[in-house]
């Protein structure tokens, strides 16, 4: 249990727990790995209006999606209380890197700067967490899915649409790292 | 501009399964799962999402890779033995339509700029509510209403 959950895993033991869960799902009931399609479920249940894209029986279709949904909410909290709390043990290139763009705060799991309340109202908490959660929604409805559903189920199912997604996403991951997050993070 | 293709619903071929209050709990426990997984795995930090972007460290590539190996093995294993699930339906895998393939591209392309920029994708986004970054509450209210918005204007956009 101590070394479950006081540091983190190495990724050849992480990598295929959670590749894990693409046959887990299949075998429980013959259900879809993929996280993004909760946000499509949520939409349909809270507000579809008349959009003929949201509407559907949300709760045949996804509820069992919404309850693993919010398992990975209580595993977070679970994962972070149960174990003892570390830095996480950024490589040194990056850490250089990110001291030079404007980040100070490495005792997070994210930069404590740049995520949370107070700098919600500043241009870098507010492109971080506002703009690039609207992104991250619309562009996984678009695209068909996530990291979980497009890069690791569609993958695994050697999908063509998935690979062309998952391209898109290392090409706007990299525009973002390299053209926007210097401008955003260099103290504005 | 091409009419978007018929509404798909990913897993509308496993019906009531879900709905029986057994297999609910098994998919909770799961998700607990998950989320322990990606937080243990720091794939939810939005510092391990940008070594990686700015490929200085190996590990998100080794976690993403050996995840997609080890989910085709299970795949190929699944298909060639017919598998039936808990549930009792013969696995059966959807593959995606590729229509014109701009949806993949443009989406996905979205999709990476908001993740470098967040730092996570819709999973992590909830497991790192769940560890005390409370703001994402705020990411995910976007990303609702990002959603939100493709769905509107769906009938409009190149798919």
């Amino acid at each position: 249990m101590e070394l479950f959950f006081s540091r983190e895993w190495p990724w050849y033991v992480a990598g295929p727990v959670i590749g894990l869960f693409v046959p887990a799902l299949l075998i429980v009931g013959n259900k879809q790995f993929g996280i993004s399609s909760n946000l499509r479920h949520l939409c349909s249940a809270i507000a579809p209006g008349r959009i003929e894209f949201l509407r559907y029986d949300w709760r045949r279709v996804g509820l069992w999606n919404l309850v693993f949904l919010a398992g990975v909410l209580v595993g977070g909290f679970i994962s972070v209380h149960a174990g003892t709390a570390h830095v996480i043990a950024l490589s040194a290139e990056t850490k250089a890197t990110l001291i030079k763009l404007g980040i100070h705060d490495f005792s997070g799991i994210a930069p404590n700067e740049v995520f949370c309340w107070h700098a919600l109202l500043t241009v870098r908490g507010f492109v971080s967490v506002v703009v690039g959660g609207f992104l991250v929604g619309f562009g996984t409805a678009y695209a068909g899915g996530c990291t979980s559903g497009r890069a690791i189920s569609g993958l695994a199912n050697f999908e063509l649409p998935s690979l062309i997604a998952v391209f898109g996403f290392f090409a706007g991951g990299l525009a973002a790292t390299y053209y926007i997050l210097p401008l955003l993070l260099g103290g504005v | 501009m091409t009419r978007p293709a018929a509404i798909e619903i990913d897993d509308a071929a496993s019906s009531r399964a879900g709905d029986r209050p057994g297999p609910l709990a098994v998919y909770l426990l799961l998700g607990i799962a998950f989320g322990v997984v990606l937080t243990r795995s720091e794939v939810v930090s939005w510092f391990r999402i940008q070594e990686m972007f700015r490929f200085q460290s190996f590990r998100m590539y080794g976690i993403i890779g050996s995840a997609i190996a080890t989910a085709a093995a299970s795949v190929a294993i699944i298909k060639k033995v017919q598998l039936r699930a808990i549930s009792g339906e013969i696995v059966s895998i959807p593959r995606k339509e590729l229509g014109s393939c701009i949806r993949y591209a443009v989406g996905g392309t979205i999709f990476g700029l908001g993740w470098a920029l967040t730092g996570a994708c819709p999973g992590p986004l909830f497991a790192l509510i769940g560890s005390g970054v409370s703001v994402m509450i705020v990411a995910v209210l976007s990303a609702l209403t990002g959603t939100w918005v493709y769905a509107w204007l769906r009938p409009r956009l190149p798919h």
